[in-house]
């Protein structure tokens, strides 16, 4: 059986977002800063994939810009507002632990050049609260930005009520949804959010391509500097066929948003049963406010990398927050700040699945996932110590 | 191009000389379980020879390849053999890791390592200079 539950990191495009895309390689291959036909028509479709985009998010089309991505829109975001608040002499900005590297990153920059980063405890539930945001803004405070949903854990941040506090404060909110548009209803109206970041691939779109919002009247800075693409925010000739997959599969995802979670919850929620049976494992993050797909759990005394190698010769393709997977051979900041042991962090494991799943797939995924947990912890010198009561358990 | 090459692959999904051995004279242990790995080693010796040997380890797929392949390459062979496997034999035996794996195959020469330095202690006799001297190589990009 092959099951590919790796949803958080990439989507399988669908054929209405492939569809979308073709025309504009083979026929309507103008610039659309061009001004004869095929130029235009371009430039139309851009358009009209603007305005696909705002009406899914309930803002204007004039407040969408196109990106290369969800990293690039969190960056255009952070610098905009961190630049707008040192104009005003408020340097201070609040963000969360477990933010996306993009957000982080970005941040730690900032704070290098003389801003003040308060960042939110997540620990426990992976939930900020809203108060926490309240009593950390300051008068020099600029900017509030927490994402939407976590890639790793995927818990859904309180979002409207962040966003009515930032409103009252009058300080601007920016949110990384890329997790969460075409997944959760979000409206940036009514949820106060003054910028928001998304990125095509997390809903069954092309990769390179995302959008940042930004309301009307918030300024915004250049990361690109060129042409007048964009309202001269962000220079470069548009990937005009990225953009038309990006907002065929936005229009999709929304439109169905709904229904894909009423069917993949509950296979989510068989899943987490079934790994919570797994002995001396916990589930990461709050089990309801979660995204539809997402399953995080540790199991203890075993690590990562051998998990998934193993779970790929059965067909599954997952993640973990395993040191040994990251690159940079540090276990996941995310599961650190929810405050997981490091040991047990190594033995992470995400498995995030989509609308195609069926319950079949499911039972096959706790069965494979029970079978290689054990047999790793039958090899693991400290499942032994464990067993012979040489070392405690963290997980009970 | 995968993760691992074939040889690796192999060692990883079908470990030699796993398990603990209860008849061990000889027991060492290397890594810790903050880093992500932990490896200990069983060896069984009689009339000088490495008559078994065996391992656990808890680790990624290149450790658990990395003891795999450093356990069968001291099987058998008489304990001054043992006493001078390198990292690099192990690394060459499986035909290669990735850079930042490298440090895998210092585990496993290491717990092999303390693994003879407790037979040593154990049957009362003196320590080889060998051990003595023995600095696990510099970890890169670790």
């Amino acid at each position: 059986m092959k099951i590919y539950a790796d949803n958080a990191a990439t989507t399988r495009m669908s054929r209405r977002a492939i569809e979308a895309m073709i025309p504009y390689m083979e026929e309507v291959y103008g610039n659309p800063s061009s001004l004869y036909s095929i130029g235009q028509e371009a430039k139309d479709a851009l358009e009209s994939a603007r305005e696909t985009v705002a009406g899914c998010l309930g803002c204007s089309p004039g407040e969408i810009i196109f990106t290369s991505g969800g990293s690039e829109a969190d960056n255009q975001a952070l610098f905009s507002a961190a630049s707008a608040g040192e104009r005003k002499g408020k340097k201070h900005i609040i963000s969360t632990a477990f933010e996306h590297h993009a957000v982080l990153h970005a941040l730690k920059r900032l704070e290098k050049e003389g801003f003040e980063i308060t960042l939110l405890d997540v620990s426990g539930s992976g939930v900020v609260s809203p108060k926490q945001v309240e009593e950390a803004i300051r008068p020099d405070t600029c900017l509030v930005t927490i994402m939407y949903a976590n890639n790793e854990i995927g818990t859904i941040q309180p979002i409207a009520e962040i966003g009515r506090i930032c409103r009252e404060k009058g300080v601007t909110f920016h949110t990384d949804a890329v997790q969460a548009v075409g997944h959760v209803n979000i409206n940036v109206k009514d949820e106060n959010i003054d910028m928001l970041s998304l990125s095509a691939h997390k809903f069954h779109g092309p990769k390179g391509v995302g959008a940042l919002y930004c309301r009307k009247g918030i300024p915004l800075l250049n990361l690109i500097e060129g042409g007048a693409q964009e309202g001269g925010k962000r220079g470069g000739t548009e990937n005009v066929p990225g953009i038309m997959g990006l907002a065929a599969a936005m229009q999709e995802a929304c439109d169905k948003i709904d229904e894909s979670a009423a069917h993949i919850t509950p296979l989510r929620d068989r899943l987490i049963e079934g790994l919570e049976r797994i002995p001396h494992s916990i589930l990461n993050g709050d089990c309801k406010k979660r995204l539809p797909g997402n399953v995080n759990f540790c199991f203890e005394a075993i690590e990562g990398e051998s998990l998934l190698l193993l779970l790929d010769d059965k067909g599954i393709s997952a993640s973990s927050g395993s040191a040994c997977t990251s690159g940079s051979l540090h276990a996941s900041h995310v599961l650190l700040a929810l405050g997981r042991a490091v040991e047990i962090a190594h033995g992470s494991l995400r498995l995030s699945i989509a609308e195609d799943i069926t319950q079949e797939q499911v039972d096959y995924m706790i069965k494979a996932v029970d079978e290689v947990v054990a047999y790793l912890r039958s090899i693991s010198p400290v499942w032994r110590d464990l067993q012979e009561g040489k070392r405690e358990f963290i997980l009970k | 191009m995968a993760l691992y090459n074939e040889k690796v692959m192999d060692h990883f999904r079908n470990p030699r000389n796993v398990g603990a051995l209860e008849d061990a004279n000889g027991v060492g242990e290397s890594g810790n379980a903050v880093c992500g790995d932990i490896m200990k080693v069983y060896l069984k010796i009689e009339d000088g020879i490495v008559k078994d040997v065996g391992f656990e380890t808890f680790g990624c797929g290149s450790a658990i390849a990395s003891s795999s392949m450093a356990t069968e390459l001291i099987k058998g062979k008489p304990v001054e053999e043992a006493l001078e496997l390198s990292n690099k034999a192990v690394v060459e035996a499986l035909e290669g890791l990735p850079l930042r794996k490298v440090h895998c195959s210092i585990l496993a020469e290491e717990a092999i390592k303390a693994a003879l330095e407790d037979y040593y202690r154990k049957q009362g006799l003196p320590i080889p200079q060998k051990i003595l001297d023995y600095k696990p190589a510099v970890e890169e990009d670790h």
